[in-house]
C-alpha cells in the first residue's frame, strides 16, 4: 500500500492506479463468471459433448432438434437465470448493507423473501387462477405481489416514524415474524400436496427458468442499475458514518428509502421466479468488500458479479452432486458460499498481518 | 464576508428544552468562537441546529438567509459541520472518504477540480501518508483528522466543529487550530467549536461562548472577559483560579468541584 503513496505522484494519480487495478480485478471476475456459465451449460445428464455444445452456441443449426432444445431451452436459460438472479441478489444485498449500515443485512433482512413466500403459499394453497394469467405465472405473480406489499408497508411506516436504521430494521423484523407466523398458518391448513410445493418453493430452485423469466429479471436489473450508478457517491459517502453524510448535505433518510425500494423490487422479481435463495445477498457483498473495498463504483458491480458467480457455481453443483437429480439451488448456495467466504476472510486476515 | 445571526433561538432535546432564548451579538468575520459549557448543556444540539440538521425555534441566518430556507445543497456548500462522533470503521480508504464527501453532494463539479481540492486538504492537514489507508486500520485520532478533511475539503465559510481535537495529541491539536485558522481567514468565515479543554479554547479562540444550565448564555466575549472565576463556578460548578500567563492570556487552574445545584431527584 505504501508504495502507492510515493511523493512523486499526486494522490489522484495514485488513486487512479488503484482504480485500474480494481478494474482489472472486475475484468477477471467477469471472465471467471463467463467460464462458470459455460461450464454450467456443458454439464447435464443428456451427454452432450463440449465441442458439440460450443459449436451449438455459435451455430444452432449444427445441432439435432433434441440437442437444440436441451441447449437452448433448458441449459442456457438455467445458466443465465443463475447469473441474473445472483447479480440481483448480490447488488441488492450490497446496497442494503450500506443503507442499513449493517454487514449482516441482506435482501432477507426486511422480510421481503418471507413476503414472497407468503404470496406464493397463498397461490399454491388456495389455487387461485386469476383471469387470463398463464398458469405457470400464478405463483411468481403472487410471490411478487406479496413482496411488493411488504415493501410498501415498510415504506409507509418508515415515512411515518422516520427512516432511521433502527426504525427500519425493527419494522422489518416485525414483518418478518408476522409473515413467518402467517406462512406457518397457511402450511397448517394446506393439504400435503400443497405443503410439499411450499416447502420446495422455500428451498429455491432455478429449474423453472425460461427465456421469458430471464428476460424479465434482466430488464428489472437493467432498469435499476442506472439509479444505483447515480447514487454511488452518496452511498460511498454514507459509509463514513451517517452523521458525516448528513453533515455533507446528504438527505440520509431519503436516500435510504429510495435505495430500500429499489433493492426490494430487485429482490422481489428475482425470488418470485426461483423461490427463496438466501445467502447470496449476504455473502456476495462481503466478497466484493474484501476484494474491492467500499468505493461503491467497484463495490456494487463487484457484489453483483460475486452474487452471480456464487449462484452460477451453486447451480453447477446442484446438477452434479447427484447426477440426474437437481438439488434445490437455495440449499447448495450456502454449501458453496460458506467455504468460499471463509477462505477469503482467512486470506485477508493473513495479508493484514 | 460571512455573517451569522442568531436571534431568540430555543433548542430542545426530545421534549426537554435545554437552551431557551439565545441571542448572540454579531460575530466578526474571521473569528474562532469556542463554545464552552458543561456536559448536556446543549453545545452539540446548538451545532446541529446551526448546521440545519436539528430542530430549533427562533431565527438562525447565514449571510442574511434563514438556515431553514436553504436547500441541502446550499447548506452543504457553505456550512462545514464536523459531528462529534468519529468516522466509522469501514474498509473505505481515507482518500475515498474525503472525495466522496465532495462528490456525493456536488455532482456538478468536474473531476480535476475535486481532485485538486482533495489534494490540497490532505496537504494542508499534513495527512498525505494516511490517504491510502482504510478507515478501519486508522487510530481514533487519525480518523478524526479524516473527518476534518471531509468537512474542510470544500472550504466552507461557516465551520461548526464539534470537539475537533477530542482524540488528538498535543501536536495535532495545534495543527488543527492552525488549519482552521487558515481556512477561516481564507474564506473570511466564522468557526464555532464546542470544546471541553478550556485552556485549549482560551489559547486559540477569539471569542468564548459560555453556556450554563441555569443561566443559558452566560457570556459571549473575548477569552479574558468571558472566563472569570465567577463564570467558571456558574457554568461548570468548579472552584478554580483564572490566572493570567506572562503573555496576558487567561489560564484556568481547577481546584475543586462544587455540589451541583440543579440536582433534582424526580419524585
Amino acid at each position: 500500500m505504501s508504495s502507492l503513496a510515493t511523493p512523486a505522484l499526486s494522490l489522484a494519480q495514485s488513486y487512479k492506479r488503484l482504480t485500474i487495478k480494481r478494474m482489472i480485478w472486475l475484468g477477471i471476475l467477469s471472465a471467471v463468471l463467463i467460464a462458470t456459465v459455460i461450464t454450467n451449460i456443458t454439464i447435464g445428464p443428456a451427454g452432450l459433448t463440449i465441442p458439440t455444445i460450443l459449436k451449438g452456441l455459435i451455430d444452432a443449426s449444427s445441432l439435432s432438434t433434441n440437442e437444440a432444445i436441451i441447449l437452448w431451452e433448458v441449459r442456457l436459460p438455467y445458466a443465465l437465470m443463475a447469473v441474473v438472479v445472483g447479480a440481483c441478489l448480490g447488488l441488492a444485498g450490497a446496497e442494503m448493507q450500506t443503507v442499513l449500515n449493517n454487514p449482516l443485512s441482506s435482501p432477507t433482512t426486511l422480510g421481503v423473501m418471507h413476503a414472497a413466500t407468503f404470496g406464493a403459499s397463498i397461490a399454491i394453497v388456495f389455487k387461485f387462477i386469476p383471469f387470463g394469467l398463464p398458469e405457470n405465472y400464478v405463483v411468481p405473480v403472487f410471490a411478487f405481489a406479496g413482496a411488493i406489499c411488504s415493501v410498501l408497508v415498510i415504506q409507509y411506516f418508515s415515512r411515518k416514524f422516520g427512516a432511521t436504521v433502527d426504525t427500519v430494521i425493527l419494522i422489518g423484523i416485525a414483518m418478518f415474524f408476522a409473515l413467518e407466523a402467517s406462512i406457518s398458518l397457511i402450511q397448517f391448513v394446506a393439504d400435503s400436496d400443497s405443503l410439499q410445493q411450499i416447502v420446495f418453493w422455500t428451498m429455491g430452485s432455478l429449474a423453472r427458468a425460461t427465456w421469458e423469466k430471464v428476460a424479465i429479471v434482466s430488464i428489472v436489473l437493467a432498469l435499476c442499475l442506472p439509479f444505483s450508478i447515480r447514487q454511488v457517491w452518496k452511498m460511498t459517502a454514507l459509509r463514513g458514518g451517517e452523521d458525516y453524510a448528513r453533515s455533507f448535505g446528504l438527505s440520509v433518510e431519503r436516500l435510504r428509502l429510495i435505495v430500500l425500494f429499489r433493492v426490494s423490487i430487485m429482490t422481489a422479481v428475482a425470488v418470485a421466479f426461483t423461490g427463496v435463495i438466501g445467502f447470496v445477498g449476504l455473502v456476495g457483498p462481503h466478497i466484493s468488500r474484501l476484494a474491492f473495498g467500499e468505493d461503491h463504483r467497484f463495490y456494487l458491480p463487484g457484489a453483483a458479479l460475486s452474487g452471480a458467480f456464487i449462484l452460477a457455481g451453486a447451480s453447477i453443483l446442484s446438477k452434479s452432486i447427484v447426477p440426474g437429480i437437481l438439488i434445490p439451488d437455495g440449499i447448495v448456495t450456502a454449501l458453496i458460499g460458506i467455504p468460499l467466504f471463509l477462505a477469503l476472510l482467512i486470506k485477508q486476515k493473513r495479508t493484514a498481518k | 464576508m460571512t455573517t451569522v445571526s442568531i436571534k431568540k433561538v430555543t433548542l430542545s432535546y426530545g421534549t426537554k428544552t435545554i437552551l431557551s432564548d439565545i441571542s448572540l451579538p454579531d460575530i466578526p468575520a474571521g473569528s474562532l468562537v469556542g463554545v464552552l459549557g458543561p456536559n448536556g448543556v446543549g453545545k452539540s444540539t446548538f451545532m446541529r441546529a446551526l448546521a440545519g440538521i436539528g430542530d430549533y425555534q427562533g431565527e438562525i441566518c447565514l449571510n442574511g438567509e434563514s438556515i431553514e430556507d436553504m436547500t441541502f445543497l446550499q447548506r452543504a456548500g457553505q456550512i462545514g459541520y464536523l459531528p462529534q462522533s468519529l468516522p466509522q470503521h469501514t474498509t473505505l480508504i481515507a482518500y475515498e472518504a474525503v472525495i466522496s464527501a465532495c462528490r456525493a453532494v456536488r455532482p456538478d463539479l468536474a473531476s480535476p477540480e475535486v481532485e485538486q481540492m482533495v489534494e490540497e486538504i490532505f496537504d494542508l492537514l499534513g495527512i498525505r501518508h494516511l490517504a491510502f489507508m482504510s478507515l478501519n486500520k486508522l487510530s481514533g485520532g487519525q480518523r478524526q483528522m479524516i473527518g476534518l478533511a471531509q468537512v474542510l475539503v470544500k472550504k466552507p465559510s461557516l465551520l461548526l466543529l464539534d470537539e475537533p481535537t477530542s482524540a488528538l495529541d498535543l501536536r495535532w491539536q495545534i495543527g488543527v487550530f492552525d488549519v482552521v485558522r487558515t481556512v477561516v481567514q481564507q474564506r473570511n468565515g466564522i468557526c464555532l467549536m464546542p470544546i471541553h479543554d478550556i485552556n485549549l479554547a482560551l489559547r486559540h479562540c477569539d471569542q468564548i461562548m459560555l453556556l450554563s444550565k441555569e443561566d443559558g448564555l452566560l457570556a459571549f466575549a473575548p477569552p479574558i472577559e468571558a472566563m472569570t472565576q465567577d463564570n467558571l463556578r456558574r457554568a461548570y460548578r468548579v472552584d478554580g483560579r483564572v490566572e493570567t500567563c506572562s503573555q496576558g492570556r487567561p489560564y484556568v487552574i481547577a481546584e475543586g468541584a462544587l455540589p451541583l445545584t440543579d440536582q433534582k431527584i424526580p419524585a
